[in-house]
């Protein structure tokens, strides 16, 4: 019964942009095994993060005191910390926690992204200018100088973190969808459009937007690989969601590091989770690029800009 | 290439503002009041208008924000201070100045084990397209990405002291004093950081090589009757290195972003364990003299590789 409605549901979401999605699932099987495969783990954290309620055994911080550093086993899979608490069940809520920052995160970075994106890459001229020298000073700093400084000033903590990531790599991404808004810009059809009086938001929303919408999908994957990354090196050094919080970062630095020699598991576990996810999402983010947006393979070409090519055809 | 060269100068100009004022807003754009933050998480001292006032001033907060941040700019600028620590009361420029050498020296020695790794493994890589040996190689390289430093550098402390009973040297000594000594502490570090950034190297020459190799002159080469090597590291290597060449320049930031976590794993002296120390002591001065002169640093080093950059090829130059 419920697998029907499952299907049911699976069939009328697909109907109308079908072929497309269908298509690119297919493709990705087909041409990039590797790619689907980061999708499967991708997937699977999806899957444990919305579900964790069901998949953990025990709550998030729930404690056996007797069992404490109880090494992995048949009756703690991953073992337990100081406290007693069951790695396993910590594990599977910190994906969830770990799903909740990378996507608010990456949502807030990849709207900054769009907004300065196609109005820079649009309009041009000295208000482009003005911030593209904005993009360079702060890229001038390294993410991790910018989150630590800034956490220092808003004081540690989960939106904290969210706010600081995603206003970070909102800036800096911004570049990637400039560089294609100016591309797309160049074409005959947003010309003819213009030249028949279309008002500026409506090219950009009916014209512009949806041609950029391949590196707009890219850029989210391979942010939200980032975006784990960042928060797991800041909840790390201390900084970042604090405990008794599941963050995979926290656990292998406040647990794992001071105890390190007792339970050498507690730091050695949450370093796997972090590498195998972000492994994953980013061979799963490369097999989309390039199936979706022949133009950004081999990133290397990005730095050259549209800018020059731009000022030629006027 | 003159006239190039002072179109990036100028350039350069309102990007130094913006940095500046990225880092003074930063500490004033507190939700709230700074000095309530630091008078309840840090013993500042008592909660009084004598402590508030003494905070103010050395905060320099008692004047309007222009005036403030004129003033600290033209100090920087004209008497290249940083103002002082609020704890030490030492001149931040000093205390930057003890650590900066650690952290260059990890920086150099990851960056140049990260070339020497990473550009032998993407020619090759390119060069037997879709063999073992480049599937091996491309495995590596995103595993790169994907580890976090952070755990390497946990691991590798941690393992061998179980397994072994030893563990990585953290006695840190100038490397003019003792350059034997300081290379053991400095080699473990720098090795992981180089790791992790030599995947991106790695990547990038691999696609620079493919793009380079299937070009006319290359065909060319090979037409002549060139030998493989000659084809690969005379015709090829020099055009596909080029774009690498800017890469070090977008890679110099993640080394201090790096540093920041492998110095703390491993207990060097640097810039970022002392970004850090500032950090949890709320020493404001010495935050944004960090940030700053980092910021600078990138920003200059980024310029010498764009001119670099423009030297090596001249498409760039008059584009």
């Amino acid at each position: 019964m419920a697998d029907t409605t499952v299907a049911q549901a699976g069939v009328i979401k697909t109907r109308r942009p079908r072929g497309f999605l269908l298509d690119l699932l297919v493709r990705l099987v087909r041409e990039k095994p590797l790619g689907a495969f980061g999708g499967v783990i991708f997937l699977a954290l999806l899957i444990t993060g919305v579900f964790a309620d069901f998949i953990a055994i025990d709550k998030v911080n729930e404690i056996h005191p007797i069992d404490r550093f109880t090494p992995p086993g048949s009756e703690y899979w991953l073992g337990t910390d100081q406290l007693g608490r069951d790695i396993y069940s910590r594990m599977v809520y910190g994906a969830r926690l770990s799903l909740i920052v990378a996507f608010s995160a990456t949502t807030l970075s990849i709207v900054i992204s769009v907004v300065l994106g196609l109005t820079t890459g649009f309009f041009g001229g000295r208000f482009d200018m003005l911030v593209q020298r904005f993009v360079d000073a702060w890229m001038s700093f390294p993410d991790l100088v910018i989150l630590i400084v800034a956490v220092s000033v808003l004081g540690p903590g989960m939106w904290q973190v969210i706010f600081v990531l995603g206003l970070l790599l909102g800036i800096a991404g911004s570049r990637i969808i400039r560089g294609a808004v100016i591309s797309v810009r160049e074409n005959v059809y947003v010309q003819a459009t213009e030249s028949i009086g279309t008002p500026a938001w409506r090219v950009l929303l009916k014209h512009i937007l949806p041609n950029v919408m391949a590196p707009i999908i890219v850029l989210f994957t391979t942010r939200l690989a980032a975006v784990i990354l960042a928060e797991s090196g800041l909840s790390f050094l201390g900084l970042g969601i604090p405990p008794p919080a599941p963050s995979w970062g926290g656990m292998l630095s406040i647990d794992g590091r001071s105890y390190m020699f007792q339970a050498p598991w507690l730091a050695v576990i949450p370093g796997i989770a972090i590498t195998v996810v972000v492994y994953g999402i980013n061979i799963f983010g490369d097999a989309l690029r390039d199936l979706l947006d022949p133009r950004m393979r081999g990133g290397g070409m990005s730095y050259k800009g549209g800018g020059v090519k731009r000022r030629s055809a006027k | 290439m003159y006239s190039y060269l002072v179109r990036r100068l100028i350039a350069l100009v309102p990007t130094l503002l913006f940095a500046s004022m990225i880092v003074f807003s930063v500490v004033r754009l507190v939700p709230g009041d700074i000095i309530d933050l630091m008078l309840s998480e840090s013993d500042f001292g008592a909660d009084t208008v004598e402590t508030r006032a003494e905070l103010e001033k050395a905060l320099g907060l008692d004047k309007p924000i222009y005036v403030q941040y004129f003033e600290w700019i033209g100090g920087i600028l004209f008497r290249f201070d940083f103002g002082n620590s609020l704890w030490q009361n030492t001149p931040v420029i000093d205390d930057i100045a003890e650590r900066m050498p650690y952290t260059i020296e990890l920086g150099v020695l990851s960056l140049l084990i990260a070339l020497l790794v990473a550009i032998p493994i993407g020619i090759y890589s390119a060069v037997r397209q879709e063999t073992i040996g480049d599937y091996a190689g491309r495995t590596v390289s995103i595993l790169g990405l994907a580890v976090p430093s952070f755990w390497i550098g946990t691991m590798v402390v941690i393992l061998p002291a179980i397994w072994w009973g030893w563990s990585p040297p953290t006695e840190v000594v100038p490397f003019f004093e003792d350059p034997v000594a300081n290379l053991q502490v400095f080699i473990i570090p720098s090795l992981i950081l180089g790791f992790s950034l030599s995947a991106v190297t790695m990547r990038m020459t691999r696609t620079m090589m493919l793009e380079v190799l299937r070009q006319d002159y290359v065909r060319t080469a090979w037409a002549k009757g060139l030998t493989e090597r000659v084809v690969v590291l005379r015709h090829a290597l020099k055009n596909a290195l080029i774009p690498v060449v800017t890469l070090i320049g977008l890679l110099v930031p993640f080394l201090f972003g790096g540093a920041v976590i492998i110095e703390q794993i491993f207990t060097i002296p640097g810039m970022g364990q002392l970004l850090l120390d500032s950090v949890s002591t709320r020493d404001y001065p010495l935050i944004t003299g960090i940030t700053l002169i980092i910021g600078f640093l990138i920003i200059v080093l980024n310029l010498v590789i764009d001119l670099c950059y423009a030297y090596l090829d001249p498409k760039v130059r008059y584009g």
